[in-house]
């Protein structure tokens, strides 16, 4: 039942891919795309694949999370084709290796509690990937960013990758010592607080947090990587008082990394004022919100935007090129694809019935989520922009394949799920 | 753990509604300003491709056109006058914006205004339908405020005062707006950052946007305030014969250029420019009578002229002249509280030409569709009513003998009666700003001017009418020429 649904959502997917890939083509060249027939046929190709491989490998997984993420992928690959031609075809092999990294997650793990057993190794690789870039002759920096590794001709972003490791390493420690974590031992007024050594943890990972933060000065994946963390550890010891805590680090941390980094303090700066500085620190965010407003409610139409003036377009703005091409209609659309992802991977986790299965799905869902707040709300001057990748949408081959192993976990512990619920219905 | 993961659910949609809340903000609520933003070019881009309107001068030379281009542009912006009319038609530049003509009547040029459609597939196909600006300047008068003007940093403006109508709007230094224009990028931004880093500041219409001290020729505003409260008429009252005037509540005398002695009725005074004369006259007035002459002639007030970024010209309000004669005394003489564009002090000229009405300044004369039918027309407006008809003639008539007889020798233009006064504002450091305003006919004026050439050697009070005076003639005659009584 839920694949059938899976596979007539896919074929939704792809005519609205198909459509809008022709329109921005008509759009920028007034004509036809040359390519539509292999074009169509790749995208039918790789979602029919990932969608066959799971009805054999996860048959009771859950059937909307992959086409709303073959969605945002084929809305990103619209944009990126669009933008640039060149980064087009690479996003095709990424998107062909994420969906091979999908099928093989789902094959290699056949039960999510299996991950259960690895959890100092996934901690090990975890830590390693982490720090990885920092390491001389094969880290490299991007944008200021010292974010990326490069073996050979190969160069990636671990930090992609180092997310869903350590939520599932967080997720296992976690239900290992939830009941330890969880104790209450100290009493401040109506404020219940666990042993004081029992915050270890959360300072170590907030440490973590600084040590991406400074020395990789990526702003965002710290960001994630705390809220990670704090929110795991939250729903796993029920304990209110690990947030009020963190929140408090959290408080110091930004305000230590505001008063000695001179990029956090400008980051800010811009955040309250981008129109003091509207040439160049402000000119990013400024001319991103000129998109979103050209677009209107309709937009301008795939195609027929500016959006190429905009420094990191493909990448950490593509939503912007987006809400300007379709207006408010497109970048309402993404946000709620984005909620609907959220949703259902929070159903998953709800109805998960091992501790582990249910934060680890908490923690998968939070990725998705917080990472695409923080993005879309950077680019539009919510929060501060703080750069990092909108999963499925931006260009990038770190950031795809990881996003659909993160997928296909999801779907392995609804699958999970589904199994266990067969088990205590009887059949009638 | 249900619960918390249920409260993480309500937050994740409290954040997600935020980005709700924002981008409707950002794409609907605020889209508006944003796309008027004038650091957005989008709109420039869009209308860069377009067809686009001309600009013409009033005897049709044209000034601004669009040409078709090769390239990231479908068309290329040309001002085949170059710095001539930069002041006026100002830029309309994919890195800079418009500026001048272009921004006013940019809805017009780009075809954007609401016309009435004539058949259902205009409406669905057609074009937009941009339409042409026809100016009120005459070449030859701007050409002749510039050449002679030459080399010197300073403004000319000539006004019809019957209709407002800028006849010559030049100043000194300008630039060709077609290097801002260019669809090669780097080099229109390199243009722009060489005229923005020069120190002359050639890309500001100084005529409009820069205020200098006004020096002797606001003493016509103070004339017509003491004419206007009825102390002062052409008999009395007669200031004594002195070098010297010290004002109340000071020691400090204000002397006369070269410590000349000078006095006797307004027609006297004003002839040969007696700051002591025009000080005491200001302090008897009363800052409340000549702050509102000032303000009756537009100080204080944004002029109405058709073009971006007008600069009001400055007077300090009656308040600030409370127990403070000293300053109100030297503002009487144009100096200390007192501004003025060079566009202010020719409305000024106009105001007391015109009888006492000064007109809403304009440089659009008529915009006309691409078929060549007017569709718009600049009607004459009153602005402001600065004095009565009587005592715009009683200054007439004393501005006829400062030409005659007095210090603006040079603005006569030969068989005209000329009306005039110089101005001379001193800067403290040797130099003063050489001023002059005027207007001809005098008995039935088409043409007022006022000149300013800053920062020249020498403070007396011959320097305005030495230096300016020749410019504003040559000004003067030309656009007698250009228009019709």
């Amino acid at each position: 039942m839920r694949r059938n649904t899976e596979l007539g959502l896919i074929l939704l997917v792809i005519v609205i891919t198909a459509g809008t890939y022709t329109l921005a083509s008509l759009g920028t060249t007034a004509n036809l795309p040359a390519n539509i027939g292999p074009f169509l046929g790749i995208v039918l190709a790789l979602l029919a694949g990932a969608h066959v491989a799971t009805r054999h490998l996860a048959p009771g997984g859950d059937g909307v999370l992959l086409p709303i993420a073959g969605l945002l992928n084929g809305l990103g690959y619209v944009w990126i084709a669009r933008l640039n031609g060149d980064l087009a075809a690479l996003q095709a092999t990424w998107t062909a290796v994420g969906i091979i990294a999908f099928v093989g997650t789902l094959a290699l793990v056949p039960r999510a509690r299996e991950l259960e057993r690895y959890r100092y190794t996934f901690m090990l690789v975890g830590v390693v990937l982490l720090l990885l870039p920092l390491v001389p002759v094969i880290g490299k920096t991007v944008n200021g960013a010292r974010i990326w590794v490069q073996l050979g001709p190969i160069s990636f972003q671990p930090g992609e990758f180092a997310k869903i490791i350590l939520a599932v390493f967080f997720a296992s420690y976690l239900v290992e010592k939830r009941e330890l974590l969880g104790m209450a031992a100290n009493r401040f007024g109506p404020l219940t607080l666990p042993d004081l050594r029992h915050f270890g943890p959360v300072v170590l990972a907030w440490a973590a947090s600084l040590v991406v933060m400074t020395a990789q000065r990526d702003l965002g994946s710290s960001l994630l990587f705390f809220a990670l963390f704090v929110i795991m550890l939250w729903v796993a010891t029920e304990r209110a008082s690990y947030l009020a805590v963190s929140g408090l680090l959290f408080a110091g941390g930004a305000f230590a990394a505001w008063s000695l980094f001179d990029h956090v303090q400008q980051r800010i700066a811009i955040w309250l004022n981008p129109w003091s500085d509207v040439t160049d620190q402000g000119f990013q965010v400024v001319q991103a919100t000129f998109a979103l407003a050209w677009g209107g409610i309709a937009g301008t139409g795939p195609g027929l935007g500016n959006p190429d003036r905009i420094p990191l377009i493909e990448t950490d703005f593509i939503f912007v090129a987006i809400g300007e091409e379709l207006g408010l209609l497109g970048s309402v659309g993404v946000v709620v694809a984005y909620l609907l992802m959220v949703g259902t991977g929070l159903r998953i986790a709800l109805r998960a019935e091992a501790p582990f299965n249910k934060l680890l799905a908490t923690g998968l869902t939070t990725i998705l989520g917080v990472q695409s707040f923080i993005i879309i709300g950077g680019v539009t001057r919510l929060v501060p922009l703080t750069g990092i990748t909108l999963p499925f949408v931006s260009y990038g081959g770190s950031s795809l394949i990881a996003n659909y192993v993160l997928l296909a976990l999801l779907i392995r512990i609804s699958d999970d799920n589904a199994t266990a619920e067969e088990r205590t219905e009887p059949a009638r | 753990m249900n619960r918390q993961i249920r409260r993480l659910g309500i937050a994740m949609l409290v954040l997600f509604g935020a980005l709700f809340v924002q981008l409707n903000v950002i794409q609907v609520l605020r889209a508006d300003a944003y796309n008027d933003n004038p650091n957005n070019t989008r709109a420039i881009v869009r209308d860069f491709s377009r067809p686009r309107g001309q600009i013409v001068a009033a005897d049709g030379t044209v000034l601004a056109r669009s040409v078709p281009a090769e390239g990231r542009f479908e068309r290329q912006r040309q001002y085949p006058e170059g710095e001539l009319f930069a002041g006026v038609t100002g830029y309309f530049s994919f890195i800079a914006g418009a500026e001048g003509v272009e921004r006013t009547y940019n809805d017009v040029l780009a075809g954007r205004t609401t016309q009435t459609v004539s058949d259902i597939g205009e409406l669905l196909l057609g074009e937009p339908r941009t339409a042409d600006v026809t100016l009120t300047i005459p070449t030859d008068v701007q050409r002749v405020a510039r050449d002679a003007l030459g080399g010197t940093r300073g403004s000319v403006v000539a006004l019809d005062p019957r209709d407002g109508a800028v006849l010559a709007l030049w100043n000194f230094p300008s630039y060709d707006p077609g290097l801002l224009s260019s669809v090669d990028i780097e080099a229109a931004q390199a243009a722009r950052d060489r005229l923005l880093a020069d120190e002359n500041s050639p890309l500001l219409p100084a005529t409009y946007r820069e205020t200098f001290f006004p020096g002797s020729t606001f003493k016509v505003v103070t004339a017509a305030a003491g004419l206007s409260s009825g102390r002062v008429s052409v008999a009395a009252p007669a200031y004594p014969s002195s070098s010297a005037y010290v004002p109340p509540l000071t020691r400090n005398p204000i002397n006369n250029f070269g410590n000349s002695t000078c006095g006797g009725t307004l027609a006297d005074i004003l002839r040969v420019s007696c700051n002591t004369a025009f000080a005491q006259m200001g302090v008897d007035l009363g800052a409340e009578v000549l702050v509102g002459q000032a303000e009756a002639f537009g100080f204080n007030d944004v002029p109405p002229l058709d073009l971006p970024g007008v600069e009001p010209s400055p007077i300090g309000d009656v308040a600030s002249f409370v127990q403070n004669t000293p300053v109100l005394a030297m503002t009487a003489i144009g100096q200390n509280a007192v501004r003025s564009t060079p566009l202010q002090m020719a409305l000024v000229a106009a105001g007391v030409a015109n009888g006492g009405q000064v007109m809403v300044p304009h440089v659009m004369a008529e915009v006309r569709d691409d078929r060549g039918e007017v569709i718009d027309r600049f009607e004459p407006q009153l602005w402001t009513r600065a004095t009565s008809p009587a005592v715009a003639a009683t200054v007439t008539e004393a501005m006829v003998r400062v030409v005659e007889d007095g210090t603006a020798s040079r603005l006569s233009v030969p068989g005209v009666s000329t009306a005039g006064k110089t101005g001379t504002a001193q800067l403290g450091n040797g130099l003063s700003h050489a001023w002059i305003v005027g207007f001809a006919p005098a008995d039935a004026p088409r043409v007022a001017v006022a000149v300013i050439v800053e920062a020249q050697p020498g403070a007396s009070e011959q320097t305005g009418g030495r230096v300016a005076a020749p410019i504003a003639q040559a000004v003067l005659s030309a656009a007698l020429d250009a228009t019709s009584p």
